[in-house]
C-alpha cells in the first residue's frame, strides 16, 4: 500500500513541477515584459496561455547539433544529469502535512530521509557536474569558460549554504525537512529567528540556480550562450527545464526551512476538519513557493550582474564569516534562552 | 561630485547604512515593481498600425488623375535612379499631355527609397506613398508594374501638399 501511495505521489509531483516549469517560463517572460514597459507573450491562445506548449513543440522539433570535434558521449549525458538531478531534489521536501485517505495516513513528502538537509545540499552540489561537463565536452572556449565559471561560483557559495543551514538546524535539532518545518509552528517562523541565515542562504541559493545577479555561467553579453552554446533542440531544452526546476526546489526549500513550509499559523487552532487543514497547508506551501519565485523573477531585473572578482569577494570574503558569525550567535542564543 | 550631469558615488563616500546593500536593494526593488503598472510601449502590430506622417518616404507610386497617370514618360527618374530601379517605355496618346508610359515598372528590390525620382519629376507624377508593408515570394513578384504602382492622386493628398511646401 505504502509503495502504491508513493508511486501516486511521485507521479503527481513530478507532473506538477514539469508543469510548473513551462508555465513559470511563461509567467517570468510576462512579467519581465511588464517591468520593461512590455507586455511579452500574448498571441498564442488566451493572454498567450498557450505558448509554454508552442515553446515546447518548437525545442522538439529543432535540429539537435553537435559540434564535430565534441565529446559525443559527454555531450549528450551533461543534460541528463542536470536534469536529474535537478529533479531528484524535490523529493525530500515536505509539501503538506500528513493527510488521512482511505483510512491511512499519507506522509505528504515523496522520500522521508532522516538526513533530509543533508541530502539536498548534496544533490544541489552535484548539479554542477551537468554544466561543468557541458563545458567541457563542447569542445568551445565560451562553453569552457562557463563550465568554469559556474563550478567555482557554486563550490564558494555551498560553503555560506552550508554554514547558514546550521542555524536552522541547530533551533529545530533535527535535519528531517518535516521536522524543521514543525519546528516553525505559529509564527516562529526561521525567517523571524534567523534573519541573517535566511538572507545569506537566499543569496547562496540565487548563486547555485545561476540566476540573474550570479548568472555568470552563462552571462551572455561575455560568453555567447555559457555552458549551453552549443547545445541545442532538446538538449537545450533539458538545460532550460533543469534551470527552472532548481529555481523551483530552491524556492521550496527556502519556503521550508525559513518561510515555515505548510505551516499557516495557528490553523490547528481554529477547530477545522482534519482533511481541510491538509489541504490548506499544501496551498499554503504553493502560495509561499510561488511568492519566492516571484521574488526570484523580480530580483533579475533589479540587479546587475556581479564581475567574476566582486562574486568572490561576496562569497569568500562577506558571506562566509557572517554565516560563522550566525551560526556561534545562534549556539548563545539557544543557550541562554532555552 | 559631479560628471555630465550625473551624480559619482565612490564606494569610500558610502555610509554604512548604504554599504549594508539590503536596503538599497529594496530600494531597487520598489522601482523595478512601480514599473510593472506603469502603461506599456508596445504597439500590437497587425491590428494597431502606425500611421507615417506626410514627409514619410514610403514605396514610389504613381499618381492617378482622372484615370489616368499624369506620367508623360519623359525617363527623367528612369536616369536619376541610383539603384537603377525604374524602368520606363513611352508611347503617344490622345490626351492634351501627348505621351504616356506603355510599360512603367520599378523592382522593388532595387529600390532603396532615396525619393530622387520623386525629387526630379517634372510633372509630380511620381510620388513616395505611406505604403511600408511590402513582401514578396520571388523575385518577378517583386517588379511593380503599372498596375500595382497607380494610385489615385485623393489618397495622396498629405504627400503632395508636402512637397508644394517644400518647394
Amino acid at each position: 500500500m505504502t509503495v502504491v501511495f508513493s508511486a501516486i505521489k511521485i507521479v503527481v509531483v513530478l507532473g506538477a513541477i514539469l508543469a510548473a516549469v513551462t508555465y513559470l517560463i511563461y509567467v517570468e517572460r510576462r512579467i519581465s515584459a511588464f517591468i520593461q514597459n512590455r507586455i511579452g507573450p500574448n498571441r498564442v491562445g488566451p493572454y498567450g496561455l498557450l505558448q509554454p506548449i508552442a515553446d515546447v513543440l518548437k525545442l522538439i522539433v529543432k535540429e539537435d547539433v553537435t559540434p564535430k570535434l565534441a565529446n559525443k558521449a559527454l555531450h549528450d549525458l551533461a543534460p541528463v544529469i542536470s536534469i536529474s538531478i535537478a529533479l531528484v531534489t524535490f523529493a525530500v521536501v515536505p509539501f503538506g502535512d500528513r493527510i488521512s485517505l482511505f483510512g491511512q495516513e499519507v506522509k505528504l513528502q515523496i522520500a522521508d530521509v532522516n538526513v533530509g538537509i543533508l541530502y539536498v545540499l548534496a544533490f544541489a552540489s552535484l548539479g554542477v557536474y551537468g554544466i561543468t561537463l557541458s563545458g567541457w565536452s563542447s569542445n568551445n572556449k565560451y562553453s569552457l569558460l562557463g563550465g568554469l565559471r559556474s563550478s567555482a561560483q557554486m563550490i564558494s557559495y555551498e560553503l555560506s549554504m552550508g554554514l547558514s543551514v546550521i542555524g536552522v538546524v541547530l533551533i529545530a535539532g533535527s535535519l528531517q525537512l518535516d521536522k524543521i518545518v514543525e519546528a516553525q509552528y505559529g509564527w516562529k517562523w526561521n525567517i523571524l529567528l534567523q534573519p541573517v541565515g535566511c538572507v545569506i542562504f537566499t543569496i547562496a541559493a540565487f548563486a547555485e540556480t545561476n540566476r540573474l545577479p550570479f548568472d555568470l555561467p552563462e552571462a551572455e553579453p561575455e560568453l555567447v550562450g555559457g555552458y549551453h552554446t552549443e547545445y541545442s533542440g532538446l538538449k537545450f531544452g533539458l538545460f532550460f527545464l533543469a534551470e527552472y526546476a532548481n529555481l523551483i526546489t530552491a524556492s521550496a526549500i527556502i519556503t521550508v526551512l525559513y518561510l515555515g513550509g505548510w505551516q499557516f499559523p495557528y490553523l490547528q487552532d481554529f477547530g477545522l476538519p482534519e482533511l481541510l487543514v491538509s489541504i490548506i497547508g499544501v496551498v499554503t506551501f504553493i502560495v509561499k513557493v510561488l511568492c519566492v519565485l516571484l521574488f526570484f523573477v523580480v530580483i533579475r531585473w533589479t540587479l546587475p550582474r556581479f564581475r567574476y572578482d566582486q562574486l568572490m569577494n561576496l562569497g569568500w570574503k562577506v558571506m562566509l564569516p557572517l554565516s560563522i558569525l550566525n551560526v556561534l550567535a545562534t549556539g548563545a542564543g539557544i543557550l541562554l534562552f532555552r | 561630485m559631479r560628471r555630465n550631469g550625473q551624480r559619482i558615488i565612490h564606494a569610500k563616500d558610502l555610509s554604512p547604512w548604504q554599504k549594508l546593500y539590503i536596503p538599497e536593494i529594496v530600494k531597487g526593488l520598489r522601482i523595478t515593481i512601480s514599473q510593472i503598472f506603469k502603461p506599456k510601449f508596445t504597439r500590437q502590430y497587425p491590428e494597431e498600425r502606425w500611421e507615417p506622417p506626410a514627409s514619410f518616404r514610403g514605396r514610389p507610386v504613381l499618381v492617378e488623375e482622372n484615370d489616368v497617370e499624369r506620367c508623360v514618360a519623359c525617363g527623367l527618374c528612369s536616369r536619376v535612379c541610383p539603384a537603377l530601379a525604374i524602368e520606363v517605355d513611352a508611347s503617344e496618346t490622345e490626351f492634351t499631355k501627348e505621351r504616356y508610359p506603355v510599360k512603367f515598372e520599378i523592382n522593388m528590390l532595387r529600390c532603396i527609397f532615396c525619393g530622387m525620382c520623386e525629387e526630379v519629376c517634372p510633372e509630380e507624377a511620381i510620388v513616395m506613398s505611406k505604403e511600408y508593408e511590402l513582401t514578396f515570394t520571388s523575385q518577378e513578384e517583386a517588379i511593380f508594374g503599372k498596375e500595382k504602382l497607380l494610385m489615385p492622386a485623393e489618397r495622396l493628398q498629405d504627400r503632395l501638399e508636402f512637397l508644394r511646401k517644400q518647394r
